[in-house]
């Protein structure tokens, strides 16, 4: 009998450690999730390039995480990327006028879309579409541009 | 020349032959689970514990050390670009979805799988088995169901707590030995990880259960009855795990990604 | 409720059963007996092979309800080959095993367990579950088939147990008894489901003196106070002589003898004379088949 009791605490040991280790893997290592928010509105935005914008990338409006990416589509008609995210429901305020950069964290980070303030009166609701867009900066076609323009100063 | 083609060709006879008597065996436990599972559910717990709480030790001792490791590796790198704050997320990356479940299954087939294959393997050498049938009990759900099953249940225990272990070492080796700022270090990680790559780990940890456990069993019960026999049944289920692992995992990770 | 007696040799007894309608008189005096089958298994034109090499071909053997039979033979005749296909664990290519009248071929899994229910079979090593107590070895069929209560259990394994003389044993694990400790609880294991047919393999190999002679009374005793049909496969000829009421002498894939042992002994064939008096050389022989002697030592392999 004390046999099997030392199996039965080992056993319960080692089963509470397990879930406890996977309590800690889901809670502290994605509780930085730091969008979360239960009540959202989708907003549509066009770009002409999006680099290498994914789903679920933050929205941030200065540095704060307000929403995320929710689906990526591209529009066979004009030939551009629409992008849709949800914004959380608390920043209602947000000027339908806004302009929406996609933007990089650091040097070699994954990208986000930044808005910056407009100052319309009316403001972004479920549905809006913002207008005013800067796309990604492609790093190669930056390149592209400094030696073409290098090249041409040379000529003159 | 003729007599080596006929060697290739009997041999692959051999192993596709062997590779459908796996898959009926495998469908052949996996019927007797459910019933198991739901009756004899006292058997299962004793195999989690000897397959499970047994390996902990070394998972954890493995663990820390992997973790370790990656700290080291992951700062001389990042270092390079200025990114060690990013060290925390280097790390988790690689033990919540690829190390802690790859690492984890190899050492599970190391300490538990080794010795399912010979338990049951010595079980078969001296009539065990033989005695249960001839005492009107299956073998199948009385011995292989309840420690396929208890393997099962015991990996993904065994993985989270390697991941949580890895991760630590990485605290230590980073934020103590390299003075990494804990916060930047424990904040990158709960940013960049989701749930989708727990869950990925989680998974894998699944499959890698099923593979090895099902691998032990298989071997183990199919064994020579010889110590001899058993002897190559344990090599041979270290080998097969490895190898069977690390395809699933390059297979999980390709269609994940 | 009352229960048939198995052991008794006639199923129906009738004595001088007298029953009349009115005057009319129908039966007066009436002596019948039905006797149940005499042959509790019987097998009929056996054939196996194992790959290439043929085990058995064209045999034929009975064995009698209530007797210790033994099969005696070579080693590697094949004895213990035909206990695994009496009890299906082996399937013949040809030919027919009948146990209580029943083909055991025709069985499907359900039907073979409840069959070997009826059997308690002693393997050679004893062969008790190494990751349980004597007590729970030997409780162990009861716990898988049964739904006594542990008091019941405790109560029954106890009684068996002591019949072989471990009673104080119950607490050790296996790997703690002796050789012939583990065959007397194998027995006790064997015993604990009332088995109708209890099959020993080799049981005397690799014991003591004592131990043996503690394990031929046991046989014999378990066989006449529980009138239960024990079959043997041994190659041991003293201790099967003064246990067996019947021996097959098994070889070359056929019966080569049967008889009780006493016929056995001094039968006139060279073969069970051989056997049966342990002579070094004669129809089995000595050196095993090879090229001639002198060639293979002179001969030009040796170049």
């Amino acid at each position: 009998m004390q046999q099997t009791r030392s199996v039965e605490i080992g056993t319960g040991l080692f089963v509470l450690l397990g879930m406890g280790a996977l309590f800690f893997l889901t809670t502290q290592t994605t509780g930085g999730d730091d969008f979360s928010a239960e009540e959202t509105y989708s907003v549509e935005a066009r770009f002409e390039n999006i680099g290498s914008l994914r789903n679920r990338a933050p929205v941030a409006m200065s540095g704060v995480t307000i929403g995320r990416v929710t689906n990526i589509r591209f529009d066979s008609v004009t030939l551009e990327a629409v992008v849709q995210f949800v914004i959380d429901s608390q920043f209602d305020q947000i000027p339908d006028d806004s302009d929406a950069s996609i933007l990089t964290s650091g040097i070699l980070g994954s990208q986000y879309i930044g808005l910056q303030a407009g100052g319309s009166d009316t403001n972004l609701e479920d549905g809006s579409e913002l207008l005013f867009t800067q796309s990604a900066i492609v790093l190669e076609n930056l390149i592209g541009k400094f030696l073409v323009n290098a090249g041409s100063k040379d000529d003159d | 020349m003729t007599s080596v083609f006929r060697d290739v060709f009997n041999t692959s006879v051999e192993f596709v032959r062997t590779f459908g008597a796996f898959q009926l065996f495998s469908l052949r436990v996996l019927r007797y689970s459910p019933g198991v599972l739901l009756s004899r559910f006292d058997l299962v717990v004793k195999q989690v514990f000897n397959t499970g709480a047994l390996s902990l030790v070394i998972i954890m001792v493995c663990g820390l050390f992997v973790g370790g490791v990656l700290g080291l590796q992951g700062y001389s790198n990042l270092a390079r670009f200025n990114a060690e704050d990013s060290i925390g997320v280097f790390a988790a990356f690689g033990l919540i979805k690829e190390l802690g479940p790859v690492i984890t299954a190899l050492l599970f087939a190391g300490r538990a799988g080794t010795a399912l294959a010979s338990e049951i393997g010595l079980m078969k050498a001296t009539d065990q088995l033989s005695a249960m049938e001839m005492m009107a009990v299956n073998p199948v759900p009385r011995v292989l169901v309840p420690r396929f099953l208890g393997g099962i249940i015991a990996m993904p225990l065994l993985v989270a707590v390697f991941s949580m272990i890895g991760l630590f070492g990485t605290h230590l080796v980073a934020v103590e030995l390299l003075s990494v700022d804990v916060g930047a270090f424990w904040q990158q990680i709960q940013i960049t990880v989701d749930m989708d790559d727990i869950k990925e780990g989680i998974f894998k940890s699944l499959v890698f259960g099923v593979a090895a456990s099902m691998i032990a069993v298989w071997e183990g019960y199919n064994a020579v009855p010889t110590a001899e026999g058993v002897g190559r049944a344990t090599t041979r289920t270290v080998v097969i795990t490895a190898i069977a692992v690390l395809v699933f995992d390059f297979m999980i990770t390709a269609v994940m990604l | 409720m009352k229960q048939l007696d198995d052991s008794l040799e006639n199923l129906i007894e009738i004595r001088n059963l007298k029953f009349s309608r009115g005057h009319r008189v129908i039966f007066e005096g009436l002596n019948l007996d039905i006797k149940r089958l005499e042959n509790l298994i019987e097998i009929r034109n056996l054939k196996f092979s194992r790959g290439h090499r043929v085990i058995f071909e064209g045999l034929n053997l009975d064995i009698k309800r209530g007797e210790v039979t033994a099969f005696m033979g070579p080693s590697g005749t094949g004895k213990t080959t035909l206990l695994r296909l009496i009890t299906r664990q082996l399937i013949p290519q040809e030919g027919t095993i009948r146990i209580g009248g029943i083909d055991i071929a025709t069985l499907n899994l359900a039907e073979l367990y409840q069959l070997r229910q009826r059997f308690g079979m002693l393997f050679q090593n004893g062969a008790l579950l190494t990751d349980l107590n004597v007590f729970e070895n030997v409780a162990f069929p009861l716990r898988e088939h049964t739904k006594l209560t542990n008091r019941l259990i405790r109560h029954v394994v106890l009684t068996k147990l002591h019949a072989v003389g471990l009673r104080g044993a119950a607490d050790m694990i296996p790997s703690e008894l002796s050789g012939g400790m583990a065959r007397r609880v194998a027995l006790a294991r064997a015993m604990v489901m009332d088995p109708d047919i209890l099959i020993y393999d080799e049981p005397f190999v690799g014991l003591d003196p004592i131990s043996m002679g503690v394990i031929v009374r046991l046989v014999r005793r378990m066989n006449d106070t529980l009138g239960i049909t024990s079959i043997i496969v041994s190659h041991d000829v003293a201790e099967v002589s003064t246990v067996a009421d019947c021996s097959f002498l098994i070889s070359g894939g056929k019966v080569a003898a049967s008889g009780s042992p006493d016929e056995l002994r001094t039968a006139k064939s060279e073969l069970v004379r051989q056997f049966m008096h342990g002579m070094a050389d004669g129809p089995v022989a000595f050196h095993y088949q090879a090229p001639d002697y002198e060639e293979q030592l002179l001969g030009r392999d040796a170049e």
